[in-house]
């Protein structure tokens, strides 16, 4: 988009970028924002179904759609209070801390190829440290806030997130290794094809560690069952018990923010990311070669699917939220220390011996669909370099 | 001279911890009401507990010494406001021994019918809001759902969802409508299966056992100094059941009902209905056999339900008319305790022969089982205290009377 | 604990404990003297054939009259009962203990009267013993923590004592 600012309609190059960064950012804000508003709605009629009522049905006509909207409104208009002892600076800052690591780490997730904020080499790196840097926004909260129970909360997802970035990272690293890449959409595209492309259905090891995966990326974004920060059974309400108004519902959209994220994450690492179980698009032939027009259409067709595959593990999320008790702090580290990290050690470890065993990482007797070849089939027999395939889509958005 | 401490080139390497002193509530999520426990811990582990309680006194004693007998059932309504049935049955029964006074038969069989009903209702609330207590939200109204039907039921009755003053002294205020007892029979044959359900989400999930198995062991001595009663005393292995244990004009109420305490004798519960197996974890005395022994007696309470419409339909004479609102009492004093769906509640009742007693005195069963919990919570985790507290099942309105 | 034989044991174990009796009342009852109770308790709950080994319930009653006119009427001196209400677990049987004391210790206004704390015999005992405390004006020597329980801590007064008067104020709520 720069270069068509700069080439097509002559803006000097620092403008061009500018606006590029700018338009971009604002998409992926309305995507956090836009996200929150319908998950938020989205758990409430899922909880009420779930627990055999209705929940909103009145706000916006039908389906109480309008339901996230007026609550947005009567948080603006609440009174924004902060506690006499509390550290006022960071009290007000943390809310932001957490809500701008949960919106940094969108600008390297693809939605679609080259439907990405930042394509960066080391996305998957950048995704979970960026996403690591919520916790601060956190503890900030609880110290902040001069209160024990805020402070309790903090302290617990200190070591809740902490412990659970060691399996949540041996598990991230096991796509990369199959990929050999650590940016996410090398990753994605590497899974095109057929639903057995993906990395999930790769080898044994694959699928277990996909499961490891959820149950850390649950962990880390503090869903139920691990939602301890937050107890409100034990906690009151964790570490934003003192917040209200706006600056509650920043934590809120944070919350909503990384557990899309996360979700989105597991669709590009071991879901195929924008590619469906089927190859629609190239079996129909609109993939290559027939248009900028047909490719812009299977991007759109690619985001949809992404999109379809992160809200699944969303409202995973919720289901299981409204279904299960919650762990206590020390079996919430038991489950980290002794169960996930051995078991995501273990199948990083058959993973990789996988691949040396199996060039091409095939099980005899386990044939893919005619003509797939796992890698590239994007290039085609001709093999274009990877600079003029990018350098063919750019033109694609305007 | 100098002090080993004093010298600054000594660096300390222990990091220093502090004990915290912690409100959990009155003002609390999970204190069911306004009891408020100050929690001393060191990190997340509790070291002492100290329940302050009395944020919902309301004299009740001493109004019940201005008071009528009969006219005191509403303020009894309030002690456990969500057992009100059978806090107005043990208040009747004990005004009754002192005056000797008999109901017809048919009253006495309506009143097992109500009490027991009540008695669902009530542990309907303490699994629901168990659930609650661990991070469960939706076990809460699927069990306000049923306990829903329930009031209805109720409000059918004697026009009240919550407060009732249905029983009363020398009987009950009214007759049940016409139909009633078919959508009773309706009603609990729509909720047996559900029981199931019940068992599915909390009593066998796996979370839930890791929360509640071995968690709060209360041995069987330390239930009885304490004077626990109830779900909680029978979940520690002591097999009494005022129903069948108390005293004559108690017992004669059940008298020709058949139905098991349910207590774990000789390594397992009665089993006269399906229930899930006891979990390997599982202690006699934890939070999840005090839970179990509320879900076994929801079923028991449903047999007794189901036969006392049998008995109560029957019964051909009429119900007969409650006593007088002044209705002077004999000289004396006299102490009852039923089996309300906490625990024992007793009432105690002295009379210089007028109508309006000397001296009332309601010993609640919430008041002994909460004055165990100190003991319970030594040494536990911050998260284990609600699971305690709440396995314990209290209503504050009965604490603080 | 129906039967007389019973009895007969206590009296042979603490002799002179045991003040009065009725076994035809409702709740038969023994009148224990206030200094022995703490004794007695403890032969009941360890060493009596029947063990009692829980208080279920423990309540005071005020036996006086503020009203001049009726009070000249009653044929009671003024006092406060104690009343104990025992269970056997074992046995599945109950006792009344009851023990009459002073409303003033010495008869001095604001001086509480002083029976032994049954802690020692019951942990159960503790909360009951405070209650009491709170709302009767009994104190219990030899008890860990005796402190109001249900009434705040500043509150003046025993609210079920038959004198007593609201405050007018407390705290600068009205009371009246």
């Amino acid at each position: 988009m720069a270069e068509f600012l700069i080439n097509s309609v002559g803006f000097p190059e620092w403008l061009a970028w500018t606006v590029t960064a700018v338009v971009a950012a604002v998409l992926i804000l309305n995507v956090i924002a836009g996200g929150a508003l319908v998950f938020i709605w989205a758990e409430r009629k899922i909880a009420a179904r779930i627990q055999d009522r209705l929940g909103p049905t009145r706000t916006g006509g039908r389906f109480g759609w309008l339901q996230s909207l007026a609550d947005g409104i009567k948080l603006i208009a609440k009174e924004d209070l902060m506690p006499e002892g509390a550290d006022g600076m960071l009290f007000r800052l943390a809310p932001y801390v957490s809500f701008c690591a949960s919106f940094c780490a969108f600008i390297a997730l693809p939605f679609a190829f080259d439907f990405v904020g930042q394509r960066l080499n080391v996305g998957v790196f950048f995704v979970v440290a960026v996403l690591g840097l919520e916790v601060f926004g956190v503890i900030l909260a609880g110290y902040a806030s001069a209160s024990k129970w805020s402070l309790f909360g903090a302290m617990r997802e200190a070591a809740q997130v902490v412990s659970y970035e060691v399996p949540l990272g041996m598990c991230v690293v096991v796509p990369v290794m199959l990929a050999g890449s650590m940016d996410l959409v090398t990753i994605a595209e590497k899974q095109a094809g057929w639903v057995t492309n993906w990395y999930l259905f790769h080898d044994p090891f694959t699928f277990v560690i996909f499961w490891v995966y959820v149950t850390c990326a649950v962990a880390s974004v503090n869903r139920a069952p691990f939602d301890l920060a937050e107890a409100e059974s034990e906690l009151v309400a964790g570490f934003h018990t003192e917040y209200s108004g706006l600056r509650w519902s920043y934590f809120f959209m944070a919350e909503y923010g990384s557990m899309f994220l996360v979700s989105a994450l597991a669709a590009v690492l071991f879901m195929g990311g924008w590619n469906g179980p089927i190859p629609v698009a190239r079996l129909v032939g609109l993939s290559e070669g027939t248009g900028d027009t047909a490719n812009y259409f299977v991007r759109l067709l690619g985001m949809a699917n992404l999109l379809g595959k992160a809200t699944l593990g969303v409202l995973v999320m919720m289901w299981v939220r409204w279904t299960l008790p919650r762990l206590r702090i020390d079996q919430v580290m038991t489950t980290c220390l002794k169960y996930c990290t051995p078991i995501a050690a273990a199948m990083f470890a058959g993973a990789m011996l996988w691949q040396l065993m199996l060039p091409g990482g095939v099980a005899p007797g386990l044939s893919r669909p005619a003509g797939e070849i796992r890698e590239g089939w994007l290039e085609g027999p001709g093999g274009r370099s990877a600079a003029a395939r990018s350098s063919a889509v750019a033109g694609v958005l305007p | 001279m100098s002090h080993v401490a004093d010298d600054p080139r000594i660096i300390e390497f222990d990091v220093r911890t502090d004990e915290m002193l912690v409100n959990m509530g009155p003002q609390h999520p999970s204190t069911h009401g306004v009891l408020r426990l100050v929690l001393r811990t060191d990190g997340e582990v509790v070291s002492e507990v100290e329940p302050h309680i009395g944020y919902l006194h309301r004299c009740a004693e001493k109004i019940g010494e201005n008071l009528t007998a009969r006219q005191w059932i509403p303020y009894t309504d309030r002690m456990d406001y969500l057992a009100a049935m059978n806090m107005n049955l043990g208040w009747a029964l004990a005004v009754e021994k002192l005056m000797k006074y008999q109901v017809s038969e048919k009253a006495r069989h309506l009143r097992v019918l109500i009490a027991e009903l009540g008695r669902i209702a009530s542990h309907l609330v303490g699994m629901g809001a168990y659930g609650l207590d661990l991070g469960t939200f939706s076990p809460f109204l699927y069990a306000f759902r049923e306990r829903e039907k329930i009031l209805d039921l109720f409000e059918e009755a004697c026009g009240a969802r919550l407060t009732y003053s249905y029983i009363t002294v020398g009987g009950l205020t009214a007759d049940l409508p016409p139909g009633w007892l078919g959508r009773c029979e309706a009603f609990l044959d729509q909720f047996e299966p559900i029981i199931k359900e019940y068992h599915a989400l909390l009593t066998t999930n796996a979370i839930f056992v890791k929360r509640t198995a071995n968690i709060g062991v209360m041995s069987r001595d330390l239930a009885i100094e304490y004077g626990c009663s109830g779900p909680v005393l029978r979940g520690s292995g002591v097999d009494q059941d005022m129903r069948r244990d108390g005293e004559a004009i108690y017992t004669a109420m059940y008298d020709g009902y058949a139905f098991e305490v349910a207590v774990m004798k000789d390594g397992h519960y009665p089993r006269d209905h399906e229930y899930p197996p006891v979990p390997a974890d599982a202690v006699l005395g934890d939070c999840w056999h005090r839970f179990f022994v509320r879900m076994l007696e929801v079923v028991q309470s449903m047999d007794l339900v189901r036969q006392s419409i049998d008995r109560y339909s029957a019964c051909k004479g009429p119900l007969g008319e409650p006593l007088k609102l002044a209705e002077k009492i004999p000289a004396g004093d006299a102490y009852l305790e039923t089996e309300a769906p906490k625990g024992q509640m007793g009432f105690y009742l002295v009379s210089d022969g007028s109508a309006i007693p000397w001296r009332v005195r309601a010993r609640s069963s919430s008041f002994s089982n909460l004055a165990v919990a100190p003991e319970l919570c030594r040494g536990c985790l911050i998260a284990d205290v609600p699971a305690i507290v709440g396995s314990l099942d209290i209503v504050m309105g009965e604490i603080d009377r | 604990m129906r039967g007389p034989g019973f009895l007969e044991q206590l009296d042979e174990a603490l002799p002179g404990a045991v003040v009065g009796r009725n076994l035809e009342a409702i709740d038969p009852w023994v009148e224990i003297a206030p200094e022995r109770i703490a004794d007695v308790c403890g032969w009941l709950n360890s060493r009596s054939p029947v063990r009692f080994d829980s208080l279920q319930c423990m309540t005071v009653v005020d036996w006086c009259e503020p009203d001049p006119k009726k009070a000249a009427k009653v044929s009671w001196q003024p006092h406060l009962e104690l009343v104990y209400h025992l269970w056997s677990t074992a046995s599945r049987v109950s006792l009344v203990l009851k023990a009459k004391v002073p409303r003033w210790k010495g008869d001095v206004p604001g001086q509480l009267p002083e029976v032994p704390s049954l802690c020692g015999v019951w942990r159960g005992a503790d909360w009951h013993e405070r209650e009491v405390y709170d709302l009767s004006g009994v104190w219990f020597t030899g008890h860990p923590n005796l402190r109001r329980i249900l009434c705040p801590e500043d509150w003046e007064g025993y609210p079920l004592r038959k004198d007593y008067e609201q405050p007018l104020e407390y705290h600068g709520i009205r009371g009246r």
